[in-house]
């Protein structure tokens, strides 16, 4: 029999500031309940994988803890300030300046090229477009896309497309990175390469991670993971867990 | 249960752990076979066959001389393969080697045939869950238990193909295939809980 002692105290990540947490959060969405009383603490530079079946409230989980959707009841916070009690005007700055976002299927804008996708953030932050695209163009070698910089992003894979999305999500250096399956439409050799970027990026830039994912080789990326049920946080990282027969 | 007591214990490396996942999940690789293999791309020494062993399937964990020479020795006595003269020279076994047609035709067998697909781990967790439904303890709690234990050994595999070669990367596959399955075992039989629940009992 051997003791796997786990890193991490439950919500406290190991010790480490929280920078992130959800107090028993409640959210519907008409009569059907998403999270029945969520609670999850994300610590500075950690990458935490928010897994579940679909249908748990794992997204919706993301969703609040980014500040797109207000909680019914319960508390958000970031960086020792609430969240859900901001106005929509604050909410949508700090998305914007301290929050970068992942999805499943990129979400860039198709009309424009990669290496504008990559500088929006910064230019819609009132950024000199001289920084701004100084800043896009700094981050195409490193997601290993040179040379598509002026390709529109309807004309690229499906991996590139996922990789010129990090690039924006990770642009203005935001201080937590938001991923909601970021590799739900790739093939899995694409997918590691993506999840090796993201990851490698962020460890690089200090960013803290809060991804979402069904897909348990997804998860062994970040520091810890947690399971979402029935609308509630199940973490089980603290477990002193014997493995044997 | 030697594949469960193999899991559970403490990798020390990467290229310990992927010598553990290729007893794990490799056991058709075989020292004789594999040396008959290497024996077929073209006569060899000894040395050369354990430097070659060491290189390609030993993943940190050497094999030992005596062991290539024992392997040697019965595989010639079998007429599976033909040490030559000894040759001058420093060492114990100056032999050059070279593979019989019996020995060629049991690689061609063993290259053509698939490995027994046998799914090990399930059984044991079947049985851990069925156990403790018919007891009365929290089987749910111990899948989330297991979950947790399958993710943690998958980290350290993750991070041994981020670390690692393009061999340790395979090795690291392997195994990481293996243990999503087990965990969307777990997952399958975490939500049919209650329906379990209710056979186990009713019978």
């Amino acid at each position: 029999m051997t003791s796997l002692n786990f890193p991490h105290a439950p919500g406290d990540g190991g010790g480490r500031r929280s920078l992130v947490k959800a107090l028993d959060v409640y959210r519907s969405f008409g009569r059907t309940p998403a999270l029945t009383g969520a609670s999850l603490s994300v610590s500075k530079g950690e990458i935490l994988a928010i897994m579940g079946p679909s249908g748990s409230g794992k997204s919706t989980l993301l969703h609040c803890l980014a500040g797109i959707f207000t909680p019914d009841s319960g508390e958000v916070w970031f960086d020792g300030q609430r969240l859900d009690t901001l106005s929509d005007a604050k909410r949508t700055e700090l998305r914007r300046t301290a929050f970068g976002f992942v999805f499943q299927f990129g979400q860039l804008v198709p009309e424009l090229t990669v290496t504008d996708n990559i500088a929006l953030p910064l230019l819609l932050g009132r950024a000199s477009r001289k920084a701004a695209y100084g800043a896009a163009e700094s981050w195409l070698p490193r997601l290993d896309l040179d040379g598509v910089g002026r390709r529109r992003t309807g004309e690229l894979s499906g991996g590139q497309a996922q990789r010129v999305a990090l690039a924006r999500a990770l642009v203005a250096r935001p201080q937590v990175l938001f991923a909601d399956e970021p590799t739900g439409s790739l093939d899995t050799l694409t997918g590691e390469l993506v999840m090796d970027l993201l990851v490698g990026s962020a460890r690089e830039e200090g960013t803290t991670v809060v991804l979402v994912t069904h897909d348990a080789r997804v998860a062994a990326y970040a520091d810890r993971e947690v399971l979402v049920r029935d609308g509630k946080v199940v973490d089980r990282s603290d477990a002193q867990v014997e493995v044997g027969q | 249960m030697q594949n469960a007591s193999l899991l559970g214990t403490r990798a020390c490396s990467s290229h310990v752990y992927a010598q553990y996942l290729l007893l794990l999940y490799a056991p058709g690789v075989t020292v004789p076979l594999t040396l008959l293999g290497l024996l077929e791309r073209e006569p060899s020494h000894g040395y050369d066959l354990k430097r070659d062993y060491d290189t390609y399937f030993g993943r940190g964990k050497p094999l030992p001389f005596g062991q290539v020479y024992a392997t040697l020795g019965r595989l010639a006595r079998d007429g599976k393969v033909i040490g030559g003269d000894a040759e001058p020279g420093a060492g114990p076994d100056r032999k050059r080697y070279t593979i019989t047609e019996v020995g060629a035709h049991e690689i061609d067998d063993w290259l053509t045939q698939p490995v027994e697909p046998e799914p090990h781990l399930q059984t044991v967790l079947f049985a851990k869950v069925v156990l403790a439904l018919m007891l009365g303890r929290p089987a749910e709690s111990y899948l989330d238990t297991q979950r947790a234990a399958h993710l943690q050994r998958m980290r350290e595999l993750t991070e041994t193909k981020r670390t690692g070669g393009l061999m340790d990367a395979l090795l690291a596959d392997h195994g990481l295939f293996h243990l999503e399955a087990d965990l969307r075992w777990i997952d399958v039989t975490s939500a049919r809980l209650s329906a379990l629940a209710e056979l186990v009992r009713a019978t």
